[in-house]
C-alpha cells in the first residue's frame, strides 16, 4: 500500500478532511489527559457526515473528474490485492513487449478462477511514468487479448477495470497500428465464449478505454467518468481552449448517471461517503461481491444466448428519430 | 503537409467548386498547387493529372464510379440525429446538423445502400465527409449496424467507404458505443462468414479508425489517404516534436502492414469486384457457417 502522506485532497474534500483532524487531535489529546470527549466527538462526527452528504450529494460534473483522477483513488493493482484472494500476474503481447499502462493475469475468489486485466496508472511522477500514464500502446491491447483468449479457452470469465485517460497517441503507437488494435478488441470481445464483467473504476477515456469495455455487465463506479474524449480533449477541439474543461465536462454528460440514463451502461456500484479512495476495502467488497454473483448468473445460460445478449446490448445503444 | 491542412484546403475548393459551376472553371490543386481545368478532372475522376493527388469526390460520385447502371438502392434513409444530450459549444449541436443538411441534401455522415458492381451484389456504406466532419454518432452507428444486418441476410459482401473526423463529440458516450456497436455487428459478420471490405479515403481518423475501417478482411487504400487513430496535432503536442514526412499516409500504413492494397480510384471498381469474387464466386455462402472457435 501507498504512503499517501504527502498526498493533496481536492480542495471540496478538505473541509471534511480538516474536520476529520480535528476529530482525531481531540481524541488523542484526551486519552493523553484521560478525559472524556466521547460527547463531543460524537457531536463532530455527526457534523462530518453531515458535511460530506452535503458535499458529495451535490457534486458537478468537473468535480466528479476530479475524484474519478484523484491520487488516492484504488487503481486497478489496488482493486487486484482487494477483491481477489490469489493472483498471478501475465506479461507481454508475445509480438513487441509488455505494455505497463495495462496488467493482467490468472486471479482467483475463493476457487472461482478469472482473468483480470485493467488498465494501470501510477501515483507519483516516476510510477507515471512507468505506467505511461495508464496510456497503453498496441501492445498493450494485445495484450489484452491474449489474456482474454487465454481465458475463453479454459472457460474461465473475463473481468476488465478501466482507468485512462485514453490511448496513446505517439509516432509508434500509429506505427504498430493503435487504431486497429482498438478495433481488434472491440470485434473479439463481441464473440469472446465467456463471461466479461466491466468496472468503469477512475477514468473511462475514449477508445483506449473501450478497448477494454465489450462486457455482459458493464458497470460505473459512482464516481467515475466515460466519455468518448478528455474533457480537455474536447475543449481543445469545439472551444479551442483546454481550460474550459469544465465546461466540456458538464456538456459531454460524463457521469456515470448520465451513462445509465443512455443506455451505455448496465449500472451504478455505489462508493463509500466521501469517495473510493476514502475507504478502498468497502469499493473492493462490493466489486468482489457483485463479479461472484454475476458469474453465478452469466453462466447459467448458452454460450449462444450470452453472445447474442452481448450483441444485442450494444446494437441497442445510440439515440436517434426515424421517418 | 499534415491532413488537415490538406482537407481544409479540400473543403474549401470543393466547397467553391460546388457553389461556383459552372462559372469556375478551373481549381487548384490541394496537393501540387498546379491550376487545373474542371473538364479535364472530371475527365479524370477528380484525380490530379500532374501529382496523382486524389481530391474528394461526392457520395454520388462513388455510386456513379462503382455501381452497375440501375443497380442503385439506398436503404436506411429515414434515420436522422437527433440531440440526445443537448450538447452546445460556440454552436447548438441542433444547428449544426441542421446546417449540415442543408449544406449536403443529406440526413448524416454517411450514405448506405445495395448495388452490384460488375454484376456482383455488395450492401454497402459510403461516409460523408462534409457533413459534420464526417463524424460518427448515433445515426451512422445505426446505419452501418443495419447495412451489416443486410449483409448477413442478403448473403452479400459488405463494404465501408470510410472518411471521417472520428467520434461525434456532440454525441459523447453514445458515439463512442457506436464503435462497439458498429465491431461487434462485424464480428457477427464473421461468425456468419460475411467477408467485409473497408476502404480507407482521405481523412479517416479516430473512433471511425478504432472501429469498422481497420476491422476489413481486405483493407484498400487511396493514394496519399491519411488515416489514423490520432491526430498529426495532438501527436506533436504530446511527443513536443515534428512527425515526419508522410507520416499517417496510405503509403505509410502499407509500410507498416496496416493495409492490403493502395488502389487509385481509376482502378477502384475493377479491384473491388476481383477481390469480391474471388471471395464469394462459385463459393456458397447461403447457408450460415459453423460458430468459429
Amino acid at each position: 500500500m501507498m504512503d499517501f502522506k504527502k498526498t493533496p485532497w481536492l480542495d471540496f474534500e478538505k473541509p471534511i478532511v480538516e474536520l476529520e483532524e480535528r476529530i482525531r487531535t481531540l481524541e488523542d489529546s484526551a486519552s493523553l489527559r484521560g478525559l472524556d470527549v466521547s460527547e463531543e466527538v460524537s457531536k463532530l462526527k455527526t457534523q462530518v457526515s453531515k458535511l460530506s452528504k452535503d458535499i458529495f450529494d451535490n457534486l458537478d460534473p468537473w468535480q466528479r473528474v476530479q475524484l474519478a483522477r484523484h491520487p488516492r483513488r484504488p487503481t486497478t493493482n489496488d482493486y487486484i490485492g482487494l477483491v481477489f484472494d490469489k493472483f498471478q500476474e501475465l506479461h507481454g503481447d508475445r509480438a513487441f513487449r509488455d505494455d505497463a499502462a495495462i496488467v493482467g493475469g490468472m486471479a482467483w475468489i475463493d476457487d472461482l478462477a478469472v482473468m483480470v486485466i485493467g488498465h494501470q496508472k501510477g501515483r507519483d511522477t516516476k510510477s507515471n511514468i512507468f505506467r505511461n500514464f495508464g496510456m497503453a500502446n498496441p501492445e498493450g491491447y494485445r495484450k489484452a487479448l491474449r489474456l482474454m483468449r487465454m481465458a475463453a479457452r479454459s472457460g474461465r470469465p473475463v473481468v476488465t477495470f478501466i482507468d485512462t485517460p485514453g490511448a496513446y497517441p505517439g509516432i509508434g503507437a500509429e506505427e504498430r497500428g493503435q487504431g486497429e488494435a482498438i478495433a481488434r478488441n472491440l470485434r473479439e470481445m463481441a464473440g469472446m465464449p465467456i463471461p466479461i464483467i466491466v468496472f468503469v473504476n477512475g477514468e473511462g477515456g475514449s477508445g483506449g478505454a473501450l478497448a477494454l469495455g465489450v462486457g455482459d455487465k458493464v458497470y460505473m463506479l459512482e464516481n467515475s467518468i466515460y466519455s468518448v474524449i478528455s474533457p480537455e480533449g474536447c475543449a481543445a477541439i469545439l472551444w479551442r481552449d483546454r481550460a474550459k474543461a469544465a465546461d466540456a465536462a458538464n456538456a459531454m454528460k460524463i457521469t456515470a448517471e448520465d451513462a445509465l440514463r443512455l443506455g451505455a451502461i448496465d449500472d451504478i456500484l455505489t462508493e463509500p461517503v466521501g469517495g473510493a479512495h476514502r475507504n478502498h476495502a468497502a469499493t473492493a467488497a462490493t466489486i468482489r461481491e457483485t463479479i461472484i454473483r454475476d458469474v453465478a448468473e452469466l453462466t447459467s445460460t448458452t454460450t449462444r444466448d450470452l453472445l447474442d445478449k452481448r450483441l444485442d446490448k450494444f446494437l441497442s445503444m445510440g439515440i436517434f428519430d426515424e421517418d | 503537409m499534415s491532413w488537415l491542412n490538406q482537407a481544409k484546403k479540400g473543403i474549401k475548393s470543393l466547397t467553391e467548386q460546388k457553389k461556383d459551376v459552372p462559372e469556375k472553371l478551373w481549381s487548384k490543386c490541394p496537393g501540387c498547387g498546379e491550376v487545373l481545368y474542371h473538364k479535364e478532372l472530371e475527365r479524370n475522376m477528380w484525380v490530379c493529372t500532374g501529382c496523382n493527388h486524389h481530391l474528394r469526390i461526392s457520395t454520388d460520385y462513388y455510386i456513379k464510379l462503382l455501381a452497375d447502371e440501375n443497380s442503385w438502392h439506398e436503404t436506411h434513409k429515414g434515420i436522422r440525429s437527433k440531440d440526445p444530450l443537448g450538447f452546445k459549444d460556440s454552436k447548438k449541436y441542433s444547428d449544426r446538423i441542421a446546417a449540415s443538411e442543408k449544406k449536403t441534401g443529406r440526413n448524416d455522415a454517411i450514405v448506405t445502400g445495395r448495388c452490384e458492381i460488375n454484376k456482383l451484389p455488395v450492401c454497402i456504406g459510403i461516409m460523408d465527409f462534409d457533413f459534420m466532419g464526417g463524424s460518427m454518432g448515433s445515426v451512422v452507428g445505426e446505419k452501418i449496424a443495419r447495412m451489416l444486418q443486410d449483409a448477413v441476410k442478403n448473403r452479400e459482401v459488405a463494404i465501408i467507404i470510410s472518411r471521417s473526423g472520428g467520434a461525434r463529440m456532440q454525441e459523447s458516450l453514445l458515439s463512442l458505443m457506436q464503435m462497439a456497436k458498429t465491431s461487434a455487428m462485424l464480428n457477427r459478420l464473421r461468425e456468419e462468414g460475411i467477408p467485409y471490405i473497408s476502404i480507407l479515403t482521405n481523412p479517416t481518423y479516430g473512433g471511425v479508425t478504432a472501429s469498422y475501417s481497420t476491422l476489413g478482411d481486405v483493407i484498400i487504400a487511396e493514394p496519399g489517404a491519411f488515416v489514423g487513430f490520432a491526430g498529426p496535432r495532438v501527436i506533436e503536442q504530446t511527443i513536443n516534436a515534428e512527425l515526419p514526412e508522410g507520416f499517417q499516409s496510405a503509403e505509410f500504413l502499407m509500410d507498416h502492414g496496416m493495409v492490403d492494397m493502395i488502389v487509385s480510384r481509376k482502378h477502384l471498381r475493377d479491384k473491388l469486384s476481383d477481390t469480391i469474387s474471388w471471395m464469394v464466386d462459385g463459393r456458397d455462402i447461403s447457408v450460415q457457417q459453423p460458430l468459429r472457435a
